[in-house]
């Protein structure tokens, strides 16, 4: 049986898609390896991780495409291998290489999967919110690859599904169909839908997403808010999960500690300041004493990335500080790493074959 | 019923949690329909998708122009062209028609369908479909509901075409089309279901040389135009056991003059027709790697 809250997990509650210890091998090789995941209903998480890392085989065995060699997989309390029949009305998916018939008219591929669920959504409308409205009569053959995927976003939720899985749903979209999609998606989730996207696209994931969870050769390697996972700081040993497990530190309590630890004293933020000539030997060392700092990087002469654990009282200073010595600064600009630092420190160049 | 709450949306967590329980449980892998997509929805979504088979299959002119127009062009070459006699009061042409529906038929349902069938496999839109509520068996069933159609319209042109060769079966033209048609339907179940497993089972290229290849042999071992009584009596039992002879043995039975239906042909071939489209619905696994 694999009822839902059946004893044993510690997963969120209310999770629609639960993954537990799922291992899948191709020839003894493991591509995914031990993996936990839990996605929640009225939550969109993205599943970022570099080419090969066990995105997609994760993504088909939630789906029922594949079977796991191990770990449990439950969506909506239901075993996608076994009770697909019974999950498949309530799911809708896109899937990272699969075309539509070629010769079928956009309309009609719409109204085709809309047959297939209880209460469809009504194709016309559909069609012109993914901004295909004009092309309700064009052969799925001559549609660019960008609208296609349109298409393809638009048959995977005309049943109104409760469960929303797609495999890098927007990586053919130009700027405008990606915000079409996002605004789709949004409002699935506002429906209360569970959604699970795969994605190359850091900034698709950071405007997007509740949580991101990035996997590297089928493991979990970091689960978080984007916000959690930007303003973390993360040591190579150091892995960030806030599955919410015994043991493992969430992701704002674990940033509360790296600000407090000394040997963390990396700073979580930057203040990046642009000035019109460069500062002086003496001045530059008199920078790197005011209040907040931790440490001044000169990106080029006149350019000073510096990092703090303190951005409002840094602020404060550097601005008097400037002031008094008359200096007219170009530009102070408050920030921190991008969601495609911290992925890439995750990921490590170093790490990959 | 249970497919009432569905359409009124969200039924409260403990009635559906209490309808799972109640539901008998199937698993996926069976051949019979699983959970509530028995029903007014599983038959919604049968006629969607033979409709839009339908409609395919009559944009697949090239395919279809093959499917139609060879067995008229057989039929009449083999006309002017006699190689096949007349014998026990049936004229050549009324021992050729029975063939060339046969041949037809099979060039639907194996070539046709089974290479067009392939594409879309290699194309993923088979994984689309399955990984929608579309039932397997309902998939299958579309195709061949679309074969037989297209196999309506092959037996009307040559009906047409025979009749003005000078075609005259015992009962007229239309109790002619009557009498084969419960037999055109089993073959027709037979080649489609032949087809997609090829589909369902092989490389796009395999399907292809696959599919033609066995054609041919059909055509030349079925009895088409070779008389099974003709060929050597080692190789004729083992073929009169398989489909395009039975067919058009069939075929023959209901429409040559002086001969009648053979009951255990009849129950063979509708066993090939069983188990070929329960093979076809099982070939329809999602891929495994």
């Amino acid at each position: 049986m694999t009822g839902s809250g059946s004893a044993g997990t510690q997963s969120v509650p209310s999770a629609a898609i639960r993954v537990e210890n799922l291992v899948k091998r191709y020839g003894g090789r493991p591509v995914v390896d031990d993996l936990d995941l839990s996605v929640r209903r009225g939550e969109i998480l993205a599943l970022l991780g570099p080419n090969g890392a066990g995105k997609t085989t994760t993504v088909e065995i939630i789906e029922g495409h594949r079977e796991p060699d191990g770990g449990t997989v439950s969506v909506l309390g239901l075993d996608p291998r076994r009770d697909g029949a019974r999950l498949r009305p309530r799911m809708g998916t896109m899937l990272q290489h699969a075309e539509l018939y070629s010769q079928i008219r956009v309309r009609e591929a719409v109204e085709l999967f809309a047959a297939f669920y209880p209460r469809p959504m009504e194709t016309r409308e559909l069609l012109a919110r993914v901004g295909l409205g004009a092309l309700g009569g064009r052969r799925y053959r001559t549609l660019s690859a960008g609208e296609r995927q349109r298409l393809d976003l638009a048959v995977a939720i005309v049943g109104r599904p409760e469960v929303v899985i797609l495999d890098e749903p927007t990586a053919s979209m130009d700027a405008a169909g990606r915000r079409v999609a996002w605004d789709l998606l949004r409002s699935l989730r506002l429906e209360g839908a569970c959604v699970l996207l795969t994605t190359h696209l850091l900034a698709e994931a950071e405007e997007l997403a509740d949580r991101v969870a990035i996997i590297d050769k089928g493991r979990l390697v970091a689960l978080g808010t984007p916000a959690e996972l930007r303003t973390t700081d993360i040591d190579d040993e150091t892995t960030v999960v806030t599955t919410g497990k015994p043991g493992v530190a969430a992701g704002s309590d674990a940033a509360g500690l790296a600000a407090r630890s000394p040997r963390n004293r990396r700073g979580k933020r930057e203040v990046r300041l642009e000035l019109t000539a460069p500062l002086d030997a003496g001045r530059e060392a008199r920078l790197a004493r005011l209040d907040g700092v931790v440490r001044v990087r000169t990106v080029r002469p006149g350019v000073y990335v510096i990092a703090t654990d303190a951005p409002g009282a840094l602020l404060m200073e550097l601005s008097g500080w400037l002031w008094a010595l008359g200096i007219e600064p170009l530009g102070i600009q408050l920030g921190h790493a991008s969601l495609e630092d911290v992925f890439l420190r995750l990921i490590g160049e170093g790490d990959r074959r | 019923m249970s497919g009432q709450v569905d359409r009124t949306g969200q039924a409260p967590v403990s009635a559906q949690a209490d309808r799972a329980a109640r539901r008998p449980r199937s698993p996926d892998g069976g051949l019979l329909p699983a959970g509530h997509w028995v029903g007014p929805g599983v038959w919604r979504a049968l006629v969607a998708q033979t409709r839009i088979e339908l409609l395919l299959a009559s944009r697949r002119y090239e395919s279809l122009l093959v499917t139609l127009g060879v067995p008229l062009f057989l039929l009449i070459a083999l006309v002017i062209v006699p190689i096949v006699p007349g014998r026990d009061g049936a004229r050549s042409i009324d021992r050729l028609v029975p063939g060339i529906l046969a041949a037809a038929l099979m060039s639907t349902g194996l070539v046709s369908l089974g290479i067009a069938t392939a594409f879309e496999r290699s194309f993923g839109v088979l994984k689309r479909l399955l990984g929608s509520p579309l039932p397997r068996w309902a998939l299958v069933t579309a195709k061949t509901v679309a074969v037989l159609l297209t196999v309506m319209l092959q037996v009307l042109l040559i009906s047409v075409v025979g009749g003005l060769l000078g075609w005259a079966p015992p009962g007229g033209v239309l109790g002619a089309v009557a009498a084969v048609s419960p037999w055109l339907v089993l073959g027709t179940i037979a080649f489609a279901g032949m087809g997609l497993v090829l589909a369902g089972s092989l490389r796009f290229e395999a399907v292809l040389a696959a599919a033609n290849g066995l054609f041919v042999v059909f055509v030349l071992l079925g009895g088409v135009v070779v008389p099974l009584d003709q060929l050597p009596s080692l190789l004729a039992t083992p073929v009169s056991l398989l489909p395009p002879a039975l067919l058009t043995e069939l075929l023959r039975g209901a429409l040559e003059p002086g001969r009648r239906i053979d009951p255990i042909q009849a129950a063979v071939l509708a066993a090939w027709a069983i188990g070929l489209a329960a093979a076809a619905v099982l070939s329809f696994r999602s891929p495994e790697t």
